[in-house]
C-alpha cells in the first residue's frame, strides 16, 4: 500500500486527519481522499498528533471547516495551510 | 467472506432468542441493593444488578424507571429473575410484567421480614432457578433472531474514519437478513440532525426524529452554563483530535452505514414493535446509560466502537468493543475485541473490517466471552428524567 500520512473523508473537505503517530515541521505529507481514492500532497508546518487535523488551505476568522463534506464549525483565529486545526482556532456553531 | 446464516442461542418461552443465560437478582429500589447482592453472593451463577433509584419517582420519570427495570427482566439474555423490593406493591408490579414473557420470576419484599429472612427465602428460589436455567441448551437460530444495538464512546477522529464505518458496514450487510438494529445518542447527533432526519424511512419517522432531537436540544439550551465545551466533545474526544460537536456527530452517524433507513423512533427503553430493521432511540450519549436503555428495550448484543478507549460493559447485554486507534489497540488491548486500525494504513478495507465484525458478533452470540465480560464490567445505569418527590 502507498504511504498514507493523512486521510480526507470527502473531496470537499478543507481539513485532513493525521493517521501516523505525528507529523513533524516541514514534513511533506501524503493524503488519501477516501471518497474518490485520489492522493494529495501537503507540507505540515507544525507537529500534529495522530487523529488531529491539518489545514489544507489558509483560513481567516469566520471561515467554515468542512469535514465529511459538511460544516463542522467556524474558524475563530487565522490558520495557515499545513497548520494544526483544533479547539484553539475552531469552535462549534451549536450550543 | 460468506455471512453465517445462523447462531446458537437460547430460545425463550415468548419466542425471542437470548445469547446469554443469566439468572438475575433485580432490586426494585436502591435500599434493596444490599439484600439483592447478598442473594447474588449466596447463589453462584446468578448476577445481582444494583442501581441507585426506584423510590419516590413519579410521572414520566417513574414510567421510564419501570420500563427500564421490567425491560431488563424481560430481555431474552435473562433466563429467570428474582425481584427484591422494599414494598410488595411495586415488587409485584415488576414481577407481573416480567412474567408475561413466560419466564420464571418470583418477587420478595423486605418489609416485615428483614434482609436476612428475605435473603434466605430468595436464595432458595434463586438456587432453584439457576439449576433449572443450567439445563437449557443452545439451539441453532436464524440470524434474524439477533437484536443488535450500537453506541460509540471516548470517540476520536479514528472513530469517524474507521471503527464507526465498520459498524455501518455490518448494518448495511445484516439489515437485509432481518435483524433488529438500534442506535441512539440524541445529543451527539447535534450538527448532523438534518442528515440523520433524512435517513428516516418515511415522513412520519423523519418528523418523529426531528421532534425528539429538538426536544433534547431545547433542554440543553435551557440548562447549559457554557458551550458544553467540557462535556461535548469530552476531554478524551478533544485529546483524540475531535474539535466540535458537529464533527463528533458526523463521525457518530457513520455507525448506521450508507443504506439502512430507520423505521421508527423509540422512547428511552421502549421495545420496538414495528418488526425488523433499524430503530433510533432517544438516549443520552453517556455509555452506560445508553446501553442500559437499549438492553431494557430487548437488544441482546451491543457493538461499541471506541477511539481513546471506553471500557463500558453491561450486566445482561454483552458489549463488543472495536477500535481503529492503533495506540488504544496496543495500550488497552484487554478491552478491545476487534482491532481495525489497519484501515488507517490502508492494509484493511471497510468491507473486510465489516466481515470481521460480523464474525466476532456471531461468535459472541454463540457464547464467546467479550473483553468487558471477562473484566467484570456490569455498568447498569438508570436514566433519570428529573428530581424525585
Amino acid at each position: 500500500m502507498p504511504q498514507t500520512d493523512l486521510i480526507i473523508h470527502d473531496e470537499k473537505d478543507n481539513v485532513a486527519v493525521v493517521v501516523i503517530d505525528k507529523t513533524s515541521k516541514n514534513q511533506e505529507c501524503i493524503g488519501w481522499i477516501m471518497e474518490n481514492d485520489k492522493t494529495i500532497k501537503i507540507k505540515s508546518i507544525s507537529e500534529i498528533p495522530l487523529g488531529h487535523k491539518i489545514a489544507l488551505k489558509d483560513f481567516k476568522s469566520g471561515d467554515v471547516i468542512l469535514k465529511y463534506g459538511h460544516d463542522i464549525g467556524k474558524v475563530v483565529a487565522p490558520i495557515k495551510k499545513g497548520d494544526h486545526v483544533h479547539v484553539h482556532n475552531v469552535k462549534t456553531k451549536k450550543w | 467472506m460468506s455471512i453465517s446464516k445462523t447462531f446458537m442461542g437460547y430460545k425463550r418461552e415468548n419466542g425471542r432468542v437470548g445469547i446469554r443465560n443469566h439468572v438475575i437478582i433485580l432490586p426494585v429500589d436502591d435500599i434493596s441493593n444490599a439484600c439483592a447482592e447478598a442473594i447474588g453472593n449466596n447463589i453462584k451463577g446468578t448476577v445481582a444488578i444494583p442501581h441507585s433509584y426506584g423510590r419516590l419517582q413519579f410521572g414520566k420519570d417513574l414510567e421510564l424507571f419501570f420500563r427500564t427495570i421490567i425491560g431488563t427482566g424481560k430481555n431474552p439474555n435473562v433466563a429467570a429473575v428474582i425481584v427484591v423490593g422494599i414494598e410488595p406493591k411495586w415488587t409485584k408490579k415488576v414481577v407481573d410484567e416480567i412474567a408475561k414473557t413466560g419466564k420464571p420470576v418470583e418477587g420478595f419484599s423486605i418489609e416485615g421480614l428483614g434482609d436476612i429472612g428475605t435473603t434466605m427465602k430468595a436464595s432458595k428460589k434463586a438456587q432453584e432457578f439457576v439449576q433449572w436455567a443450567s439445563e437449557k441448551q443452545r439451539t441453532e437460530c436464524p440470524l434474524s433472531d439477533l437484536w443488535i444495538s450500537v453506541k460509540c464512546g471516548e470517540s476520536d477522529t479514528t472513530s469517524g474514519l474507521a471503527s464507526n464505518p465498520t459498524v455501518g458496514n455490518l448494518m448495511d450487510k445484516l439489515e437485509p437478513h432481518g435483524v433488529h438494529l438500534c442506535f441512539g445518542e440524541t445529543s451527539e447527533i447535534t450538527g448532523a440532525e438534518m442528515v440523520c432526519a433524512a435517513r428516516g424511512k418515511d415522513e412520519k419517522a423523519k418528523k418523529k426524529f426531528l421532534d425528539t432531537w429538538n426536544n433534547y436540544n431545547n433542554f440543553i439550551l435551557e440548562n447549559k452554563t457554557n458551550d458544553l465545551s467540557e462535556s461535548q466533545p469530552t476531554a478524551g474526544n478533544i485529546k483524540g483530535g475531535l474539535t466540535t460537536i458537529e464533527e463528533k456527530a458526523f463521525g457518530n452517524l457513520q455507525k448506521i452505514g450508507k443504506k439502512v433507513k430507520y423505521v421508527d423512533v423509540l422512547e428511552p427503553a421502549e421495545e420496538p414493535k414495528n418488526g425488523k430493521g433499524l430503530y433510533f432511540m432517544d438516549t443520552s450519549s453517556a455509555a452506560a446509560e445508553c446501553v442500559t436503555l437499549q438492553a431494557a428495550a430487548g437488544f441482546t448484543v451491543h457493538l461499541f466502537p471506541t477511539g481513546q478507549g471506553n471500557v463500558v460493559g453491561n450486566p445482561i447485554e454483552p458489549v463488543i468493543k472495536l477500535t481503529a486507534n492503533p495506540k488504544t489497540a496496543s495500550t488497552m488491548s484487554e478491552h478491545i475485541d476487534l482491532d481495525v486500525s489497519k484501515i488507517l494504513k490502508r492494509e484493511m478495507n471497510l468491507n473486510q473490517a465489516g466481515d470481521a465484525l460480523i464474525d466476532i458478533t456471531v461468535k459472541t452470540a454463540n457464547g464467546r466471552i467479550t473483553c468487558a465480560e471477562a473484566l467484570g464490567h456490569k455498568e447498569f445505569v438508570i436514566t433519570k428524567l428529573y428530581r424525585s418527590a
